[in-house]
């Protein structure tokens, strides 16, 4: 990697902003009638484009804070839900916050909540994350796992308070009825608006990872995996850089959750325990944790199978259908995990590499390093 | 931003300068059943070549995870510039001036040679996470003079060639001059070595030593653990010998060479020389 | 004084220092505080006397048995591979399963009550314990050498395969084994003065018992359960010693599937098995782990039991539905200021 001179990165920016805004055309256009779902046979619909962009922008956080600080976090989906259920409760009822309707309706509150709790995520990823970040290896990764699921039980028993007498998260079942994302008049509404500004954050999340990651912060973080004891005696402030990451890690996924709520107009528990933190995981190692690119490339994946299971699986494994699916995911998670540790993105890179084999390239003794 | 090259200082060994560099004053640590290091006591004088010398588990790398912050003493305290550094966390005695090599290698796995090095730099610059996703001018500066120092250093030492190269693919002899390249783009008033020459053969060895006095002489004051006996003979002007914890034996090496503690404390037998050939490399 | 004398002279027995214990034992002391009188004023607002704690205590110790030997598991697992195994939860629903389909197959076949019951126990722990070493083989096996992280991903992946089949065999239906002591759907209740006890408890605790006490004696007089705390102390002196890991890997598996079925079996018919109970059982028989430091049976044990007896109450003091965010608090709590466990010695400081 050679800092900000690699242009193989802005490339595959370009030529991604390219194939979303061809097929975001695509849809709205529909030429003779076709559009993405009639393409792919109803197997990838347009909801899932949107869909994979959402997800991206939380495991490309997500990616920088695994794969880049190393640090492993199985609660993931508590940044994510806190960012929809603020977007969801402070439009649905901003009232339980003295907020006047005139505003909880306008056009730019939704916007405001969304930047309100980025920060506010942020803020809170900042205050755990110095006590959790302390711990190392498995210990961290039962820490984010029970922090995780502490939240989602929050999330499910409406903070704790009986839903008769204050209602902020609505339970089990969550919130309904969230306004849609408008500028002004302009509402970004139908699907095929709303997924442009879903792409074009999820497009500004990878290159603000990208930037990061080769960068200084970057070459800390990596130092950090590699060994902390080692960057602590190059005076990078270890835990510091390791909050950082976290902290960055939440904001973006609150950024996601955010525009899920206004994608799905409800918020539900569901996705935000530890069955979701773990998929989030997942996205991330199959993409491949040693590259931002994993991200995008791991959630397209895991989608795709799930869509195919969810469309094809019938037919395949005779009546079974959708309740196949988590069997074929685990299969292909534990079969990747064994083959292909390092995800599908390191695996892929090297295959150039295999075909170059270049021997006896280095020195082996001191001597031969004289230039 | 500071070149990476300082004016030369007067290098001398125990010369009458005021304050020592580092001190290290009645330093003792217990670790679970025993006592690591028993009160001990040592200066380090700017522009010298210091080495500790010692049996296997002696103590003194514990020494050095003391002074650079990883442990803190259990008594004593540890002076750096007349401050006083135990306890605080490593990376704040490291922005300090004080940068250390370990005993096995510890080169950040997954990146390469040079941006090891860059590494190295982290303490002279400071654009943050904010910098770095905007691409605001700050960071792109500091990128580029990172840069380029980390690729002075390594013309230095004769990695330039393999700048690009993963680190943990080097032979071993060129990871451990690698990490000494890491440690001086830190610029370091103290720089600590843990065996730096261990596993080099000969003519490695050589080269280092010819590295070690050249950093020295541009000013950085050197402080190592070695067992390589003729390396520490000929390069350190001042030894301090520690045995299971214990200093016995502080003073210039011919000193050292015939101290009958030391013999004693090496082959427990006061008639063999240390340095008879049998007796070279402990 | 010569050296040798000198290195005598410095060997001394470990202890804390008096400072760090007492500031350890102002922590605890200071949360049990806290901890108490929170619960003392939440059930006073019930109008809970001391009655009704001691059968929230009863409850809880029932539930807290099962955590405990969930935890064996664990511990058992981690202790020979340093692997936390997830899938660990999926053992404990499989027992259940297995063995409330047996038992109904053998019911259709005109098995008597007794035997029937009898035999889908032991068989469902025994199927349970091979598919533990299918386990070990096909998906840790080959990637013994790897990350941490990945093979806690891999372990994931089993559980998620577990409970998939798990749906498709069984689907989302809730079932039901009879009580061992009635060998019959309902079961006979036990009456301790004014406290009310199921008597598939004295079975749950009965039976935990004997299968830790089994498991003591395994570990320590025979030469597989020697080996395998050879195995765990040191892996490379156990190779020396001609012992083989990857068996030992593989027997350790074994005996946490039989121990997860156990723990499975001996629950049906107290609950109602299905498909997904797998999930949380497993976690917080995982936080019992981390409560004995993950390396101490033990400790481990004491961690399921007071881990049950803890959620129990809390859960009774406040709403049903929260019960689970205690068994989390205390992980948090115990990652936070007790990371060595509640008994765990602090860790010596890692070797640089």
């Amino acid at each position: 990697m050679r800092g900000f001179h690699s242009h193989r990165n802005e490339w595959g920016l370009l030529i991604l902003a390219l194939v979303v805004l061809l097929l975001g055309l695509f849809e709205i256009v529909q030429p003779g009638g076709r559009n993405v779902s009639s393409l792919t046979g109803n197997v990838i619909t347009f909801n899932t484009l949107v869909r994979i962009g959402i997800l991206t922008i939380v495991v490309v956080g997500l990616n920088v804070l695994m794969g880049y600080a190393g640090q492993v976090s199985l609660g993931q989906a508590a940044f994510y839900g806190l960012g929809a259920y603020i977007s969801g409760i402070l439009t649905t009822r901003a009232e339980l916050l003295g907020i006047p309707g005139s505003v909880e309706s306008s056009w730019w509150w939704p916007w405001l909540l969304m930047v309100l709790g980025m920060a506010f995520t942020g803020l809170f990823a900042f205050l755990v994350g110095r006590p959790i970040l302390r711990l190392k290896g498995h210990y961290l990764a039962m820490g984010t796992l029970g922090l995780g699921i502490m939240i989602y039980i929050l999330f499910r028993e409406n903070l704790g308070f009986r839903a008769s007498t204050i209602n902020i998260t609505g339970g089990f079942d969550g919130l309904v009825d969230i306004p849609r994302l408008r500028i002004g008049g302009f509402v970004l509404w139908p699907l095929s608006r709303y997924y442009f500004l879903v792409w074009l954050m999820a497009l500004l999340s990878i290159a603000l990872a990208l930037n990061v990651v080769h960068s200084r912060v970057g070459r800390a973080l990596r130092a950090i995996h590699g060994s902390e004891v080692a960057a602590e005696a190059m005076a990078v402030d270890t835990g510091d850089f390791k909050v950082r990451a976290l902290v960055f890690s939440a904001v973006l996924a609150s950024l996601a959750g955010s525009l899920y709520a206004h994608f799905q107009a409800a918020v539900s528990p569901g996705p935000f325990s530890f069955t979701g933190s773990l998929e989030l995981v997942v996205m991330a190692a199959v993409g491949g944790l040693r590259n931002v690119w994993g991200a995008p490339l791991g959630v397209t994946v895991i989608l795709v199978i799930e869509e195919f299971l969810r469309a094809r699986g019938h037919r395949i494994f005779a009546g079974i259908g959708s309740e196949a699916e988590p069997v074929v995911f685990g299969l292909i998670l534990i079969l990747i995990m064994i083959f292909l540790p390092d995800g599908l993105t390191t695996s892929l890179r090297r295959l150039p590499r295999l075909w170059q084999r270049r021997p006896g390239r280095l020195p082996t003794t001191s001597q031969e390093a004289r230039p | 931003m500071t070149t990476a090259v300082r004016p030369a200082t007067a290098s001398a060994a125990a010369t009458a300068q005021a304050t020592p560099l580092l001190e290290v004053q009645g330093v003792s640590i217990v670790f679970g059943g025993l006592l690591a290091l028993n009160n001990v006591h040592t200066r380090v004088w700017p522009g010298q070549i210091k080495a500790i010398i010692g049996p296997n588990g002696a103590g003194k790398t514990t020494l050095f995870n003391i002074i650079t912050g990883i442990y803190s003493p259990t008594q004593g305290e540890v002076l750096f510039k007349g401050e006083p550094i135990q306890g605080l966390k490593p990376h704040l005695i490291a922005a300090r001036g004080i940068t250390r090599t370990f005993q096995t290698i510890r080169l950040f796995r997954g990146m390469t040679v040079l941006e090891n090095v860059m590494v190295g730099l982290h303490h002279h610059t400071r654009s943050g996470f904010l910098h770095a996703a905007l691409r605001l001018s700050l960071a792109r500066r500091e990128e580029r003079w990172m840069h380029a120092q980390a690729m002075q250093i390594l013309e230095r030492m004769g990695l330039a060639s393999m700048a690009d190269e993963e680190a943990i693919n080097l032979p071993f002899g060129l990871q451990r001059i690698l990490e000494v390249a890491r440690a001086l783009a830190t610029q370091p008033d103290l720089l600590i070595l843990d065996e730096p020459a261990s596993g080099l053969n000969e003519s490695e060895s050589r080269r280092l030593m010819d590295l070690l006095r050249s950093i020295r002489d541009e000013g950085t004051t050197i402080l190592l653990v070695e067992h390589d006996m003729e390396l520490v003979m000929e390069l350190a002007e001042e030894i301090l010998v520690l045995v299971y914890g214990t200093p016995i034996a502080e003073g210039p090496p011919d000193e050292i060479r015939s101290h009958p503690e030391v013999i004693a404390a090496y082959l427990g037998d006061e008639k063999l020389s240390a340095w008879s050939p049998i007796g070279r490399k402990m | 004084m010569s050296v040798n004398a000198q290195a005598k002279q410095f060997l001394k027995k470990s202890r804390p220092t008096r400072q760090a214990r007492t500031r350890q034992m102002a922590l605890v002391a200071a949360t049990v505080v806290l901890l108490g009188s929170i619960i003392l004023y939440l059930g006073a607002q019930k109008q809970f006397g001391p009655l009704q704690y001691a059968q929230l205590i009863l409850d809880g110790l029932r539930g807290g048995t099962i955590y405990a030997l969930i935890a064996l598991g664990f511990v058992t697992v981690f202790n020979v591979t340093g692997i936390i195994n997830f899938a660990q939860g999926g053992f404990v629903m499989l027992g259940a399963m297995l063995a409330v389909t047996i038992h109904n197959g053998l019911a259709l076949a005109g098995w008597p009550a007794g035997p029937r019951l009898a035999v889908a126990i032991l068989a469902a722990v025994a199927a349970t314990t091979l598919i533990g070493v299918l386990v070990e083989r096909l998906t840790i096996y080959p990637a013994r050498n790897a990350e941490p992280l990945t093979l806690i991903i891999i372990t994931v992946g089993v559980y998620i395969v577990m409970q998939g089949v798990a749906l498709i065999v069984w689907g989302t239906d809730a079932y039901s084994l009879p009580a061992f002591t009635t060998l019959a759907m309902q079961d006979k209740t036990i009456r301790l003065g004014t406290l009310i006890v199921k008597a598939q408890s004295f079975w749950i605790w009965g039976v935990t018992g004997v299968t830790m006490a089994v498991l003591y004696a395994f570990f320590e007089r025979t030469m597989w359960g020697r080996a395998l705390r050879a195995c765990s102390v040191n892996r490379t002196a156990a190779r020396l010693m001609g012992i083989r890991p990857d068996r030992m890997s593989a027997l350790a598996f074994a005996l946490a599937a039989a121990m997860g079925a156990i723990g499975g079996v001996v629950l049906a018919p107290a609950t109602r098995p299905a498909y997904d109970m797998g999930l949380t059982l497993g976690l917080k028989g995982f936080v019992a782990a981390i409560m004995g430091g993950l390396l101490n049976p033990p400790a481990a044990v004491v961690g399921g039991i007071l881990l049950g007896v803890i959620e129990n109450v809390g859960a009774g003091v406040t709403r049903a539905g929260i019960k689970d965010i205690f068994a989390f608090i205390i992980l948090i709590w115990v990652l936070l200021f007790r990371p060595q466990g509640l008994f765990g010695r602090q860790q010596t400081v890692e070797k640089v």
